[in-house]
């Protein structure tokens, strides 16, 4: 689990990076326009060649999705309960979600490879409901998070170990739209 | 023991190869692993004149026969190929202990027909039991071998044979997943559907013209029903959630499906066209892998027992009643055709075995030895059981009959198979 630890604070500390870059695209110019104000302290350089920089706020989101979507949330043996570590992932999407009221996610339930598959199904929705609950709670809108089940049919680890298994119960957050 | 092997792989690049996916072209390998205990001798005498297509119908009939388990093929080559009852060696036969010999002949046409005719005789009566004489395309003429030996296989066993059926399976070749239908002895399969993700739960419609599926093609699973002839598909339960796990009611304007509308996994009948769902089971657990009972009740896997049990619930649903009580986890069930008995896979010990449980004695007996079964699905005549298990890291699919002595392996050759389901009989 120390693995996971790691990876889920590797995801926290992208997230941050994520929120810092604000600054002009090529490092040169000057900011055009700053809509995430609290981060703005980094954006104010001006520079003497007189151009701007443009924010793509397209490609801001993208970068947020992508680093959204790089977290899961892991499950132990039979359980489907959202530990405390994995905290921060769900607010981060929480956040995002209220942020940009347009953007849909979709939560994929996965569960290891033993047993049928479509009981398997069954236990991946639960994993997923329980993070869409996790994030609810947190007042994002329920209309726009879906919790569906990959059931054991995308596996992130394909050998028959403890290890291998651990990987693959898990909840990947997926957005549509932005 | 009898082994038997590799007598299915001549089909061929040859004919598959001009498919787009020539990848799939392998066919199943059947391997005959165990055998009945009183096996009918009986000899099946060269076709006169087969020689004249390369499809011969001789070697198909006693690969179907051997494959069921329950004959002995005798081997007998006669000095002359007899092509009327007088033309029998019945005493040669008699000799080597010989039940019932078939003959038969093949006589080409005009215009690409070719004619079969074919007899089965009681060795001891010097008399015939069975005749037949089929006017077919000459392109069919597997078609035809099968259909004797399904003959052959109901006159002799008094049960009807699945020689001339179709299995359904999923074939996973590195990260491409097809959908096959092919013959019961594995030839011929046709990919109906391939995708880059994943496939699951194919169901057959009771007349065998569609086939039902879970694919998660939009990132979450989502229920299609398929023509079989034109390929037309359509998404028949893509609710928000999940959609998965169908079974076709008998009169196939129904299916069950498994959605998750109040959250947790419960089993919904929406229209074979799809429309609006039904609830059928409550409970505030999982409930799935809904499957018909020829009476039409619906039997399911349900954890609300605190593990996951097989119960029952009658066709509109509500109340149900707990089946299985052995062991914490019994899953997958699949009724017998004549209603009086299912399979479904038990974890003992981390062993996922197919079990047979009879349902007037409440017996339960382990039918295999392998330990990754999933997905039973009886053959349509009840005698055979065909699941998926695991062989070498590799999916295969073997089959076992229901009284567990009769084994078969089928082994894709690259790839891993699945998910079987048994397709239906058609037409007599």
């Amino acid at each position: 689990m120390q693995g996971l630890k790691l990876a889920g604070s590797l995801l926290l500390a992208g997230l941050l990076a994520a929120c810092a870059s604000n600054t002009p695209q090529n490092g040169a110019g000057a900011p055009v326009e700053n809509r995430t104000a609290s981060t703005d302290t980094s954006t104010n350089q001006v520079t003497d060649d007189g151009k701007m920089a443009q924010v793509d706020l397209d490609k801001q989101n993208g970068d947020e999705i992508a680093n959204l979507q790089k977290g899961s949330v892991f499950f132990d043996y039979d359980q489907f309960t959202v530990r405390d570590e994995f905290k921060g992932l769900i607010e981060a999407n929480a956040a995002y979600l209220k942020k940009n009221p347009a953007a849909k996610l979709l939560i994929q339930g996965n569960t290891d490879e033993r047993g049928s598959r479509e009981y398997n199904l069954a236990l991946g929705q639960k994993r997923a409901n329980a993070v869409k609950e996790a994030i609810e709670v947190l007042g994002a809108d329920s209309a726009r998070v879906e919790a569906a089940s990959l059931g054991e049919e995308k596996p992130r680890c394909e050998q028959a170990t403890e290890d291998c298994y651990a990987q693959n119960r898990r909840a990947d957050f997926l957005y549509q739209g932005k | 023991m009898l082994r038997m092997k590799k007598y299915v792989r001549q089909i061929g690049l040859g004919i598959l190869s001009t498919l787009l996916v020539a990848r799939v072209a392998n066919a199943l390998d059947f391997e005959v692993v165990g055998t009945g205990g009183n096996q009918i001798p009986v000899v099946i005498m060269p076709f006169a004149q087969e020689n004249a297509y390369a499809q011969l119908i001789t070697p198909v009939v006693k690969a179907d026969l051997t494959r069921s388990g329950l004959f002995k093929l005798v081997d007998f080559t006669p000095a002359q190929t007899p092509t009327d009852l007088n033309q029998i060696p019945y005493d040669e036969l008699t000799r080597r202990g010989v039940m019932a010999v078939a003959i038969g002949t093949v006589e080409p046409q005009a215009s690409g027909v070719a004619v079969v005719k074919y007899r089965l005789v009681d060795v001891a009566k010097h008399e015939q039991i069975d005749g037949l004489a089929l006017n077919q395309p000459a392109t069919q003429l597997r078609r035809i071998a099968h259909k004797v030996a399904d003959r052959i296989f109901e006159k002799l066993t008094g049960d009807r044979g699945v020689f001339s059926t179709k299995i359904a399976y999923v074939l996973k070749q590195g990260k491409r997943f097809f959908l096959q239908v092919a013959d019961a002895d594995g030839y011929n399969p046709q990919s109906v559907v391939s995708s880059s993700e994943p496939i699951i739960s194919p169901a057959w419609s009771a007349d065998g013209g569609q086939i039902a599926y879970v694919s998660f093609e939009a990132k979450k699973p989502v229920v299609y029903v398929q023509s079989l002839s034109t390929g037309n598909r359509k998404a028949v339960a893509n609710f928000k959630g999940s959609n998965s796990s169908p079974a076709f009611s008998a009169d196939g304007s129904r299916l069950a499906v498994v959605l998750t509308q109040e959250g947790h996994s419960q089993i919904y009948s929406v229209p074979a066209q799809g429309g609006p769902a039904k609830r059928l089971s409550q409970s505030n657990g999982i409930d799935t892998e809904p499957t018909f009972a020829p009476d039409g009740s619906i039997y399911f896997t349900s954890d609300r027992g605190g593990s996951p049990q097989i119960y029952r619930m009658g066709s509109e649903g509500g109340a149900a009643s707990r089946v299985t009580f052995e062991g914490a986890y019994n899953v997958s069930p699949d009724i017998s055709p004549d209603g009086k008995g299912m399979v479904f896979v038990q974890n003992a010990g981390g062993r996922f075995r197919v079990a047979f449980m009879d349902f007037a004695s409440r017996q339960t007996q382990l039918l295999t030895d392998t330990s990754h079964d999933e997905s039973p699905s009886f053959a349509p005549n009840g005698k055979l059981i065909l699941y998926a298990t695991q062989q070498g890291g590799h999916g295969v699919l073997a089959a076992v009959s229901s009284d567990g002595r009769v084994k078969q392996k089928l082994t894709e050759l690259a790839g891993d198979v699945r998910e079987p389901a048994w397709g239906p009989f058609t037409g007599r």
